[in-house]
């Protein structure tokens, strides 16, 4: 009796200690992951309450929790606002015991989180923001930019374009440090084809009338007008050329187009732009099984941006469940030691500047009489490897990549 | 020929896109001006009730397929009931007090719109296509203007110098103007004065919406078009003279032209433009071009 006493208290120290040391492990004993994104105004249809529902359904199908230890989501609304976005997550990092942020759409607000991710020595996995300043001159360890990037889309874009004849451009920029980036991205793609820049106008952000810069754009007789802006401003800029007949005369180039926006302005007014993007829900059989999963909750096609946002999750709770810890620096460099694939990347990897690695589509819209069902709206163009969509190692200016 | 170095044809054909763009802003800053004029509300809500307009277009056509023309008499109507119900259950409230109060209000009532919209229909926005009768363009010679851009300068002339004449040249305008500046005379003559309030804001909103109407075709119908507009058309209602019938309309379409010529000069100051002129007539004339000075 006396023995088996002690036995079975034996047994429940052994249990504790092993208890003990699987808690220091995953820190207050539970995986929290957080989003800080656009939820309510001009890139919340790209994002926003979807792709919280995308990481959600990441969550469950990794069974919603690692080794037992639950798995938990935080979300906030940034407002476009870099100093909001910096200090919901210096909170949830103090506070809450985040243990990975991921970062939506606008650039101003994911720079301003790799800040605050660096110094808490945390992942954060920038989803939507397009400035490939991330990777570049304010690259950090801790930061890892998933989607795609500005270089990438002037890559993608600019010399297909130009490839396939359109030698002359006109640039109608958004403008605000965005817009100038992926114009001067573009322009640098464009001449190093072969091709010629006649003009741009910058117009100011949320401009409500673009015809009087569409005017000026078909007053330059160029064949390609390329829209260096985003959202709500493409949207209109696409519908007044149409209107005013500018598309008979030039042909367009959207450098930022997803496709919510083809899905707002419908095909007849879209149909045979070429855009970029990083993934297409239509392209593959997997690819599609996920979104008609994602259809049957959201009633609408993901974006690419969501399609990144259960990708990037999903990768990052496998890291977490290889290695048996949610420690930052450690989860960070078994991700950068992994082969990503999965519906939305295959042969993904990280590079050491954080630059998610893979492969990018060069697409055109389809015309109305090509569409056979709803949301199906583009022709997959041309495969861009992801090796020669994104900055190159001698065009970085990164310091973790020398 | 050229003007400050670009063509005269280009010259010409700005000009035009800028008197289109005036239009919108003197028929939306007339019902802030009759609104303003009459009932002495701030109306911030204006540019929802714009908002709303248009999406009752495109509500009625997607939904229930009533074409174009139908959504100009019937979402001013509906609108415009929705502005009596405002007026009836909320503003009404608040007349005697600060105006600031009424401002706080109809800011208020802004956002709860545009949340419940952008709630309902996401943020991307509708296309509302343009009205078979209307579609194609004309050549003018030095452009070609698609015949919907000449039909909005067409309707908003006709809409701004209709109701300029109903407030200053017609009986009931006289009741109105009279009940604004002593409300308990007019009443001691038998005139009900709190339904003429009623029906002014109700007016006023049914303004906004075919505002709304006429800008569906030419700008993506998105929860947020009013907020970007309205403040604009706050500073044209300032320039003019808060509460000038006739100030708001002129106000409206010459600041219009202004940036548009602002958009080939300057593009980068084009959405600027309209307040730092804004600034100079404060200066210099504190109630306006067209206001009277209190």
């Amino acid at each position: 009796m006396k023995l088996k006493r002690i036995a079975s208290a034996c047994t429940l120290a052994l249990a504790t200690m092993f208890g003990v040391s699987a808690q220091a492990q995953i820190s207050g004993n539970v995986i929290k992951i957080g989003i800080i994104t656009d939820m309510s105004s001009v890139y919340a249809d790209i994002d926003g309450p979807a792709g919280v529902e995308a990481i959600k359904m990441a969550i469950a199908d990794a069974g919603g929790a690692v080794n037992g230890k639950k798995i938990e989501l935080v979300y906030a609304d940034h407002q476009n606002k870099p100093d909001i976005a910096a200090a919901k997550a210096r909170e949830w990092f103090d506070t809450e015991g985040l243990d990975m942020l991921l970062g939506g759409t606008n650039s101003g607000t994911a720079l301003a989180m790799a800040k605050v991710a660096a110094e808490k020595k945390k992942p954060f996995i920038a989803i939507g923001p397009g400035s490939s300043a991330l990777t570049n001159e304010q690259c950090s360890p801790f930061t890892v930019h998933y989607a795609y990037d500005t270089v990438a889309l002037a890559k993608g874009t600019g010399s297909a374009v130009v490839k396939a004849g359109g030698k002359s451009w006109f640039f109608l920029t958004a403008d605000y440090a965005f817009g100038t980036a992926l114009q001067n991205d573009t322009e640098a793609v464009v001449k190093a084809n072969g091709g010629s820049v006649l003009g741009s106008v910058r117009a100011p952000l949320g401009t409500g009338d673009f015809s009087s810069f569409l005017l000026q754009a078909q007053a330059s007789k160029a064949q390609i007008l390329g829209l260096a802006n985003a959202g709500g401003d493409t949207i209109n800029s696409i519908k007044a050329a149409n209107e005013f007949g500018i598309t008979k005369t030039m042909k367009l180039a959207g450098l930022l187009v997803f496709i919510n926006d083809i899905h707002s302005l419908g095909l007849k007014t879209t149909q045979g732009m070429y855009l970029t993007d990083s993934w297409y829900w239509n392209k593959d059989a997997e690819a599609r099984a996920w979104s008609r999963r994602f259809f049957d909750k959201i009633k609408r096609m993901p974006s690419s941006i969501q399609a990144a946002d259960y990708s990037a999750t999903l990768q990052y709770l496998a890291a977490v469940k290889a290695i048996g810890s949610d420690d930052g620096v450690k989860v960070l460099a078994h991700m950068h030691q992994s082969k990503i694939n999965d519906m939305y990347a295959k042969g993904g990897s990280i590079r050491p500047d954080g630059r998610m690695v893979h492969d990018m589509y060069l697409m055109q819209v389809k015309t109305p009489a090509q569409s056979t069902e709803p949301w199906d709206y583009y022709n997959v163009v041309q495969t861009i490897p992801g090796d020669q969509a994104f900055t190159t190692k001698a065009e970085s200016k990164c310091k973790l990549w020398k | 020929m050229d003007i400050f170095g670009i063509p005269l044809q280009a010259f010409l054909g700005q000009l035009m896109l800028g008197l289109v763009n005036g239009s919108f802003y003197a028929m939306l800053s007339l019902g802030l001006a009759v609104i303003f004029g009459l009932l002495g509300i701030v109306n911030f809500a204006h540019g929802a009730l714009y908002m709303i307009g248009a999406y009752v277009a495109w509500i009625s056509l997607d939904r229930f397929g009533l074409n174009y023309w139908l959504a100009l008499v019937v979402a001013p109507l509906l609108v415009g009931a929705l502005g009596v119900v405002i007026e009836r259950t909320l503003l009404k409230r608040l007349y005697k007090i600060d105006p600031i109060y009424g401002l706080l209000l109809t800011f208020g009532l802004a956002l709860i719109g545009e949340g419940l919209f952008r709630y309902a229909f996401g943020v991307s926005g509708q296309s509302y296509p343009v009205p078979e009768l209307l579609q194609g363009a004309t050549n003018l010679g030095f452009m070609v203007l698609p015949n919907y851009r000449a039909w909005i300068v067409l309707a908003s002339l006709l809409v701004c110098f209709g109701t300029w004449f109903v407030i200053e040249r017609t009986r009931l305008g006289s009741y109105l103007r009279a009940g604004t500046e002593n409300p308990a005379l007019v009443q001691a003559f038998g005139i009900n004065v709190p339904v003429m309030v009623m029906l002014t804001y109700g007016a006023g909103a049914g303004l906004a919406a075919l505002a709304g109407v006429l800008a569906a075709p030419v700008i993506q119908v998105n929860p947020l078009m009013g907020s970007h507009l309205i403040i604009v058309v706050f500073a044209v209602v300032v320039i003019g003279g808060m509460g000038s019938i006739m100030g708001s309309i002129l106000s409206g379409l010459a600041l219009g032209i202004i940036e548009g010529l602002t958009k080939v000069f300057y593009p980068e100051a084009s959405n600027i433009v309209v307040f730092v002129i804004m600034a100079i007539v404060l200066v210099i004339k504190p109630a306006g071009l067209f206001g009277k000075e209190a």
